[in-house]
């Protein structure tokens, strides 16, 4: 192999997997943190009580859940295209990693969320703060850490979702992987991309493990 | 200062109902402490939550210093919360935030300024006796500190009145008395009105002027805890005094309960018995307290001799209370 030729081309890969995972993440957490906080709010007994809403909300997470990636990926082409301008390329990717992901994370949210335990909420409201206060500096700022670790899980899905995603020429590692290591058979390349992935992911669960800590005060 | 109506509040439906609180009333005057005694299940915590509305009562009205808090909702309603301090079992505190940043979580809803609430957040520390720990997170204070900080919290906004949720439920004996004793000072110093759960006697026979005991969501006793105490087959007086033991007396011998309160309780009962009635007197069990500066107390004892209808009668002119077991 010609890794004179072969190490930039890694190089821009890794950045394309960094960009498609950055990106979905953090449009991940702005429309999945809001759903799970509904999910929990609009549950029964607390701040807004929906049972309606609630029960909507949960299939329309659920159907999002069971559907397989790989699925989602090819059956969304026409969304990707309206929203994206293309179906290929790492822009593109983002618009089904960000679909996968925010049902996913909606659930990690509510269970974080739903450890917070009702004393707060209810010393909170005996001091006469609003929902919106209550959420903002109790159920967010208590279950922190927890959230933390939530992120770190999807993270790292949406690497390997992102990996998945190569498949159908999204870029990144994964594509890589495809391209070189499994279309024209060289072996090495998939067992360089492997292994980038492999401490990739250890390093996300460090820092969001380290980030948890730090941020835990119980 | 805080006037509850007829309230009454059912949980579920069908056959599932629990009438949680059935048209009780009461009323806590300003500067009073206030004790509702019970055991759990009997509705107390529904009860303390319907004053600041965490509950809605089914009926009846709720007033707190003129407001009927029954009729607010909304905004208006969590601007009269903040008039309301409350302070709980389990002191829900933050464990994100330090002491003073819990302290501070009332002041950062009344829109207090940054300035304005650290100055504040220091003078509550202070009266709490925790200057030192104000950059600790909760998890480091032990339970009586953690409702230092919760009482501290609770007055933050300058609360005429308090809500005390088995504030000491949770707390060891010694640190129950320490966290009583600095409600009894905020009450005389700050002039604040406190009601409080709880279903320890302890509690009540430490700082409550006032006690209503609530019975299956019925308030089935109500008055001054020394009034009580001494009523005959209260039940706060069977706290109090726990049961009588049986004992059994001897043929000719006569067994009597004394009970005294206040003026009475200073007399010098037995040597009256004994020189007056020329009666053999045995102490069986007793039990003397000051509640609210009031002495009141318990005897049972055994009587021999031949002018005891007489001696009991004498006592009875006395003002105690006389119960013949026979």
């Amino acid at each position: 192999m010609n890794w004179e030729m072969f190490l930039p081309q890694l190089w821009a890969s890794t950045l394309e997997t960094f960009y498609m995972v950055g990106f979905s993440t953090l449009l991940t957490l702005l429309l999945g943190l809001p759903l799970g906080l509904l999910l929990v709010l609009t549950g029964r007994g607390n701040l807004m009580p929906q049972p309606i809403v609630n029960s909507v909300l949960g299939w329309i997470v659920n159907i999002g859940r069971s559907l397989p990636f790989i699925i989602l990926l090819v059956a969304i082409t026409p969304l990707t295209r309206l929203i994206a301008g293309t179906t290929i390329g790492a822009t593109a990717a983002i618009v089904p990693l960000t679909l996968a992901a925010v049902p996913f994370f909606a659930r990690v949210a509510e269970t974080a969320l739903q450890e917070v335990d009702r004393g707060l909420v209810e010393a909170t409201q005996s001091m006469g703060c609003s929902t919106w206060q209550i959420v903002s500096k109790v159920y967010i700022p208590e279950s922190l850490p927890a959230l933390v670790r939530g992120i770190t899980i999807t993270i790292i899905s949406l690497i390997g979702f992102s990996a998945m995603a190569g498949a159908v020429g999204s870029g990144g590692l994964g594509d890589l992987a495809i391209r070189y290591g499994y279309q024209r058979f060289e072996t090495d390349i998939m067992v360089v991309t492997v292994v980038l992935l492999i401490v990739l992911v250890q390093l996300v669960q460090f820092i969001g493990n380290f980030t948890a800590r730090r941020l835990s005060h119980r | 200062m805080i006037s509850i109506s007829n309230v009454s509040k059912t949980y579920g439906h069908g056959t599932q109902v629990v009438k949680a609180l059935q048209d009780v009333s009461l009323q806590v005057e300003a500067g009073e402490i206030f004790g509702v005694l019970g055991q759990s299940g009997a509705g107390k915590s529904t009860l303390i939550r319907c004053v600041n509305l965490l509950e809605r009562p089914d009926s009846g009205s709720v007033r707190v210093n003129g407001q009927d808090m029954t009729a607010l909702s909304g905004p208006k309603l969590r601007q009269a919360r903040q008039q309301i301090g409350m302070i709980f079992q389990h002191f829900n505190l933050l464990s994100s935030r330090t002491v003073a940043e819990n302290v501070a979580l009332p002041l950062e809803v009344t829109k207090f300024n940054r300035a304005a609430r650290q100055a504040r957040v220091a003078e509550l520390l202070e009266l709490v006796g925790l200057s030192g720990k104000a950059n600790a997170y909760p998890a480091q204070l032990s339970g009586g500190q953690k409702q230092r900080v919760g009482i501290a919290r609770a007055l933050a906004a300058e609360p005429e009145v308090l809500l005390c949720d088995e504030a000491t439920s949770a707390l060891d004996p010694q640190t129950t008395r320490s966290i009583l004793d600095l409600l009894k000072e905020l009450n005389r110093r700050l002039g604040l009105t406190i009601l409080l759960i709880t279903h320890e006697m302890g509690v009540v026979r430490q700082i409550c002027d006032r006690v209503a005991i609530l019975e299956a969501g019925k308030i089935v006793e109500q008055g001054t805890v020394a009034e009580l105490a001494v009523r005959p087959n209260s039940r706060l007086g069977q706290e109090f005094f726990p049961r009588k033991v049986d004992f059994t007396t001897e043929p000719g011998a006569v067994l009597a309960t004394i009970t005294f309160s206040g003026a009475a309780a200073d007399q010098p009962v037995l040597t009256t018995l004994a020189r007056n009635y020329e009666l053999d007197v045995n102490i069986l069990s007793g039990t003397l307290e000051t509640v609210g500066g009031q002495r009141i107390g318990q005897l049972q004892i055994e009587l021999r001799g031949k002018r005891i209808p007489e001696a009991l009668g004498s006592l009875q002119q006395q003002g105690l209370a006389v119960e013949v077991q026979s």
